[in-house]
């Protein structure tokens, strides 16, 4: 189930903000089919070391290997260029414009000879790639505005998947959800290992993480607190492990 | 759907089907644009009004008709630079300064030079201080309706003092047919202006990634930042298209009246933003229409007209059209956002 070689390894990274220890001694490997769901409180350095994973930030010490080879991921653009992708908390759509220009912003198809845009193949394509995943929305033309919650959300890791040849970082992707919702977006998460992505989760919801990962990692204070398979573990451990507390 | 127990609550039964009950009928219903199509009535409506009641009054004649497309030809130029500004979630208030320095600076090079020194005299001007503009805006990230208002000014005292508020004329043979009185193939050189500049607007607004890009950075910046789109970039963009809309609105005018004053482009800051507006592109950003805007300034100029043929003073004219203005403006923006 698991490939014998990381997707993406980080060795110990450290970040430091201006004085103030933000992550400290950090390692993890990911492997292609696996989901690790990354906990901690807030303040933990989860959204810190989401950002160093996708070139919004750069570490201050450590190394990160994608498939094997040191990378230098100087911004946003250069994460995305490798190969990942971020599903924001903010979804990061375009609300009043389609859906199928936002599964292709700031990478638009054209068409030669004038390099117009290609609206008959990203229509195409972002329908295809709905179905694929089964993000039930009314058409590929409908504005984002017209879809519910969780369609959005739908559509966000739809793109994610389009784009990502190796990683997905979801940050809190059912914060804003409902239950049905919650239900339905988690299955397409889980139906994203089967394509051979690398899916790194954070989530302040226990339950889902449980449900979803194959491995769960704790942050507290910036401090790795430990990496454990979710089968053999459980809830109180976790708990335990996030606020220090022991039961 | 909203337990008390949070955005986190633990669904129980994980076989729930999510978003069927979406009817795509009711969701086809809601995305049904009526935002775009108020400004097709409003101008049927209105064009309708007028063809009856001043029908006497030669409203309807082709002379007239033609006179109205002919007078709005700078305003319709300057509505299309305004639909990619405010498309991008910016603003420009300083483009009838503009006009007014572009106008001056083409009159006063044709002074001494040949008519292209005129034209580049003309469309630099408004290209530099359109990116000016642009470049305040993006880079000291200052909100461009302070900037564009400071410029405004700045650039209104500029035109004034260029010439000590002395009118030029332009007695060039070449330019007054090209931007002005000309004709092709009996066409007004205007009227062609006007259909270039709409055709070019609208390839670039809806076909282009960079339309698809100066949308994006409207609706969304932090999405547009993150995908990748050089968000500073677009936006330096749009207002300097909108400072090259109104430098080549200044030669229209320039070309037309065969002179150039301080004044010109003076009174065209409300009609072509309500020009815009009316024709269905957002104030916030988003979304717009490059025909939209050429209807809506179609539909100013009728309005001037129709005062104007009314008999109605000029008083009573700024008092209708300001009346009217403020209820098309006012029908377009409550359909469009709900």
């Amino acid at each position: 189930m698991i490939a014998t070689s990381p997707v993406l390894s980080l060795t110990g990274i450290h970040k430091v903000f201006g004085g103030v220890i933000a992550i400290q001694d950090f390692s993890l490997d990911l492997y292609a089919g696996e989901i690790v769901a990354l906990v901690g409180d807030n303040g933990a350095g989860k959204s810190t070391l989401i950002k160093l994973i996708s070139g919004v930030h750069r570490p201050t010490a450590g190394d990160i290997r994608l498939d094997g080879e040191s990378v230098a991921l100087v911004d946003a653009s250069s994460a995305r260029s490798m190969g990942i992708e971020v599903v924001y908390q903010d979804l990061a759509l375009a609300h009043e414009q389609t859906v199928y220009m936002n599964m292709f912003l700031g990478r638009e198809l054209t068409r030669k000879p004038f390099g117009l845009l290609d609206r008959e193949r990203m229509r195409r394509e972002s329908q295809s790639l709905v179905e694929e995943l089964d993000v039930r929305i009314p058409s590929v033309n409908s504005r984002i505005r017209d879809l519910s919650g969780g369609q959005r959300q739908g559509i966000a890791i739809a793109r994610a998947t389009h784009w990502a040849s190796k990683l997905i970082l979801l940050d809190e992707p059912t914060a804003a959800l409902g239950v049905a919702e919650t239900a339905r977006v988690e299955e397409l998460v889980a139906s994203l290992k089967e394509r051979d992505l690398a899916i790194l989760l954070v989530s302040h919801s226990l339950d889902q993480v449980f449900r979803l990962s194959d491995r769960i990692c704790v942050l507290r204070c910036g401090e790795q607190i430990g990496v454990r398979r979710s089968i053999e573990t459980d809830r109180n451990e976790i708990v335990s492990m996030i606020t220090g507390v022991h039961a | 759907m909203n337990l008390p127990g949070g955005p986190n609550h633990r669904p129980t039964d994980r076989s729930i089907p999510a978003d069927r009950a979406m009817t795509p009928a009711i969701q086809r219903l809601r995305s049904l644009d009526l935002q775009r199509s108020v400004i097709y009535f409003g101008f049927l409506g209105i064009f309708l009004f007028f063809a009856v009641t001043l029908h006497d009054d030669g409203f309807l004649t082709s002379r007239n008709l033609t006179n109205i497309v002919l007078q709005t030809a700078p305003a319709t130029v300057m509505a299309i630079g305004l639909v990619f500004a405010l498309s991008a979630g910016e603003i420009d208030l300083s483009f009838g300064s503009i006009v007014a320095v572009s106008a001056l600076s083409a009159a006063v090079a044709m002074q001494s030079y040949p008519m292209f020194v005129g034209v580049l005299a003309g469309l630099g001007a408004g290209i530099a201080i359109g990116c000016m503009n642009g470049v305040l805006v993006a880079y000291l990230r200052l909100p461009s309706f302070l900037v564009t208002l400071a410029t405004m000014g700045l650039f209104a005292g500029i035109a004034r003092s260029m010439t000590d508020l002395r009118s030029i004329p332009v007695v060039h043979d070449g330019f007054t047919g090209f931007f002005g009185s000309g004709k092709l193939f009996s066409i007004p050189s205007l009227v062609l202006w006007t259909v270039a500049a709409v055709i070019v607007g609208h390839v670039v607004y809806r076909h282009t990634r960079f339309g698809a890009h100066v949308l994006a950075v409207g609706d969304n910046a932090h999405a547009a930042q993150v995908s990748g789109i050089k968000v500073s970039r677009v936006r330096v963009h749009v207002l300097t298209l909108c400072g090259a809309t109104a430098g080549l609105a200044g030669l229209l005018y320039a070309g037309r009246l065969q002179a150039a004053k301080y004044t010109l482009g003076e009174s065209d800051l409300m009609t072509v933003i309500a020009a815009v507006i009316i024709g269905g592109t957002a104030l916030n950003g988003g979304r717009g229409s490059v025909v939209g805007a050429l209807l809506g300034s179609l539909l100013m100029g009728m309005l001037n007209n129709g005062l104007i043929l009314m008999g109605l003073r000029v008083s009573d004219q700024m008092i209708v059209r300001g009346l009217i203005i403020l209820v098309a403006v006012a029908v377009s923006l409550r359909d469009g956002n709900r």
